[in-house]
This record gives structure tokens, sequence and C-alpha cells, in this order.
């Protein structure tokens, strides 16, 4: 089994600023791993700005934010980075394993970082009862779909849940001529930044409801309204306060979960509640040499700031690798 | 004639009333600082908003190119921009900051890519 000193899953905005960090702090050898066939992770459809104020003191947009750091891991000969490489497995003692076109490798790696990231939530995890039409999303997935892809999801749509994604989208659908109907949020406050509740709904006369949720999708092949339900400061629903909304699309932006299966199947010890691993301090897992940053170890609010947290990531595996305790 | 807003220059989010006579501000109150007052005057006089958008490319690595203004522009010119936007297919590859469409809208700013794209 081929050895490598340092093995990083995942080529978002963690994975790369953990690569150029422990190569800056002396590290020879970097495999940088990356599913998709371009590194940059979800930045890559992210293309709203708001990226790089604190990391680049400008403003950028996600794909902008990306390109910086692709072209410096792309310039440094001391990075190797696998596109279409999927990690499968994962041990206790960093063999590693992972399929690439055409070819299953394994590797033995002195030291790992996981930056493999998070996936949405999902309309079944907050449970909203109703059919199951056509025509409810994550949000994030519709992102990738009018970003990425040109595929209007629908005509007239609903968002459940008023972060950041939720927001943007809102924006994005709306830019698009997609009537955004409304956004209901169950708290009291947006959990997403001030700037995009005004830029994203005030813009477009977008209603936001608080203390509000969606109690029922209807609809048989495709979503054809929701019902909402004004809730109590404990969320009890309040009689009489129901009301409905004709849509055929339900854009879900209730959260993320980390990305933590290889870290588990290493046996590392785990936060069951947020599937982050149980740590000391920030980067590190109960497992020696493994380490996990970015979305994977905690769920940021900026990419800067995993941006920063990351390069740490990088420093730390570096001391690691010549022979720090940690 | 007095409106609110949300102030959007730093996360703090300071509600601004603003005293105006049409687009001509009297007076802003409820800023805590110097940008504040800025922000209600540019927000009333002439709000301005930076677009980013993606368009369709053929023969492409992606399906879509994603491209910004390169500096913001009116507020009320966004829908004008959208049909304009959907008008283009990029075909060429390009770098991160290559003007797509120049002097866009008639404006003073470009349609600019927001990363490299190469060929199939």
């Amino acid at each position: 089994m081929k050895e490598r000193e340092l093995v990083i899953v995942g080529g978002g905005p963690a994975g790369m600023a953990a690569a150029l960090a422990a190569r800056r702090a002396g590290v020879k050898d970097v495999l940088l791993l990356e599913r998709d066939q371009h590194l940059g992770g979800v930045l890559n459809q992210c293309i709203h700005p708001g990226f790089g104020l604190h990391h680049f003191k400008q403003e950028l947009t996600g794909p902008e934010y990306a390109d910086r750091f692709v072209r410096l891991v792309q310039e440094d000969r001391g990075i190797e980075v696998s596109l279409r490489s999927f990690a499968v497995r994962l041990t206790g003692t960093r063999e590693l394993s992972y399929l690439r076109p055409g070819a299953l490798e394994e590797v033995k790696a002195r030291a790992v970082i996981l930056a493999t990231g998070c996936r949405e939530r999902t309309r079944e995890m907050i449970t909203i009862p109703g059919s199951r039409p056509a025509g409810v999303y994550p949000a994030g997935l519709a992102q990738k779909m009018v970003n990425m892809e040109g595929w209007i999801p629908g005509r007239q749509a609903v968002i459940v849940g008023s972060g950041d994604i939720g927001l943007i989208m809102a924006r994005r659908l709306a830019l698009e001529g997609v009537a955004v109907k409304a956004v209901i949020e169950i708290q009291n406050v947006s959990r997403g930044l001030v700037r995009n509740v005004v830029q994203c709904l005030e813009d477009f006369g977008i209603p936001l409801y608080f203390r509000h949720r969606v109690s029922r999708i209807h609809g048989r092949d495709r979503v054809e309204k929701v019902s909402v339900v004004q809730v109590d400061e404990e969320l009890r629903d309040i009689p009489g306060s129901g009301f409905e909304i004709g849509c055929d699309t339900v854009l879900v932006s209730v959260g993320l979960i980390p990305e933590n299966e290889l870290l588990e199947m290493a046996g590392a010890e785990m936060d069951g509640r947020t599937n982050t691993p149980v740590a000391k301090e920030v980067n590190l897992t109960s497992l020696p040499g493994v380490f996990a940053c970015g979305n994977a170890f905690k769920v940021y609010d900026l990419a800067d700031w995993v941006t920063r947290d990351s390069e740490l990531a990088g420093r730390t595996a570096a001391a690691y690798l010549a022979g720090a305790a940690l | 004639m007095k409106r609110t807003m949300t102030c959007i220059e730093c996360p703090q989010g300071c509600r601004l009333e603003i005293e105006a006579d049409g687009t001509r501000v009297i007076s802003v109150s409820g800023n805590k600082c110097a940008r504040g007052a800025a922000y209600a005057r540019q927000e009333t006089e002439a709000p301005l908003r930076t677009l980013s958008t993606s368009v369709l490319t053929r023969g492409l690595e992606l399906k879509m190119l994603p491209v910004r203004t390169s500096g913001p522009i009116p507020k009320q010119k966004l829908f004008e921009a959208m049909a304009e936007v959907r008008r283009i297919v990029v075909s060429s590859p390009v770098e991160t900051g290559a003007v797509i469409v120049p002097a866009f809208l008639g404006l003073a700013v470009d349609l600019v890519a927001c990363r490299p794209l190469g060929k199939k």
C-alpha cells in the first residue's frame, strides 16, 4: 500500500485552505481528494456575492472566492489533486480507500484531514405532514439546479425556513421570474444575515412570516398548495390562525448536517446530536493523526471562517507530522 | 414623507428613519455611525445592487457560467438586466474576470465571468 504524508478528503474551501496551510508549515506531500470534476465544493453553486469580506477585504461571489484558492493549489507542486475521487473507507490507522474513474486506490496516510462538508437537512427531518408530490426540494439542491444546470424548479414557490440559503434562493427565484409567495419561519427572528433579509426579501416584496409553520403539503402528483399556521412562543399551533398558499414548489431550508461517515467508520468518538466529532479543541478528533475541518467539524455561517479555521487544521496536521504531541 | 429601513452596512442592522421629499433626503436618524446616513441617502436617492446570475454555455465544461456586474447597477434595472442575461450564450473558454458583455445595458459596468471555464 502506497504511503502518503497527508491525505485531505474534500476540495472545497476547507480542504483547499488546509492543504495550502499544511504546505506552508512544511508538509512535503499532500494528496487532495475531490469527488466532483472541479475543486471548490459548494462555492461553485453559491454564485451570490458576500464572500471574502474578512479574508480578502473584498466582496466576492462564491466561484470567485474558490478560484483564488484553486489557482494556489494548482500552482503548488507538493499538492496532488485527484478529481472524481470518492473516499469510501477510512480506518483508525489511517488506511484510506477511494474510487476514481476506472480504479480503486488504497493509501496509507501518516495524517488525514477530513474536509467533507455538509448535507442538507430534508423535509423528512422536520416532519411536514401531507402527501409526497413532486416539487419539494432542499433549498441547496434547488440552488444547484438553477445556478449550475439551468433548470427552474417551478413557477410559484413557498420557502420553509429563513436561513441564508432560503433567503438567497428567494431572491434567485424571483430574479428568474418565479413568484415567491412567502418565506415561512417558525422562530421570531431570521437565522440569516440582516443584509439578506433586506436584499433578498424586501427588495422583491416577498413576505416573511415569523412564528408560522407549514403544517401540511397538498398535491397528488405535483405540489398544489401548503397549509400554514401561526404558532405561539412555545411553538404550539394557534387555533383558527391557519391559511393556505397556492404554489407548485416548496423549498426546504432547514439547516445542514455534517457529512462524517468516514470518521464514524474509522471509529472516532461522535456527538450523535450534531454528527460532529467529539473534540477537545477545534479540528481535532479522538483518533491520533485524523483531523476534521470546515463544515464537517461544525456548521459555519461564513466561508471566511471556514478558511481561517481550516488553515489552522493544516498547521495542526503539519505539527503532528513533525512529531508534536496533540 | 417619512420612511424606515434597515441599514445593511454592518451586522448591527440599525433601524433608520428617513425624512425625505420624494428622493431628496431631509434628515436621517436611528443610525449609529456615518455609514448608516450615507446608506440611507443612497437607498433613498438611487438604490444600487450588484447582480449575480448564471448564463448558458455551449461546448464548455459546465452547462452554466456564473457572472456578475463589475459594479452595482440601479435596483430598478435588475429585471431588465435578467432579460438581457437570458439572451446570452457563452461558447468560448473564459478566465475569471473576462468581460462577457461590455457596458452592460449601456451602463458604466461590464458583465464579467466569476470563474474560469474550459472546453468540454
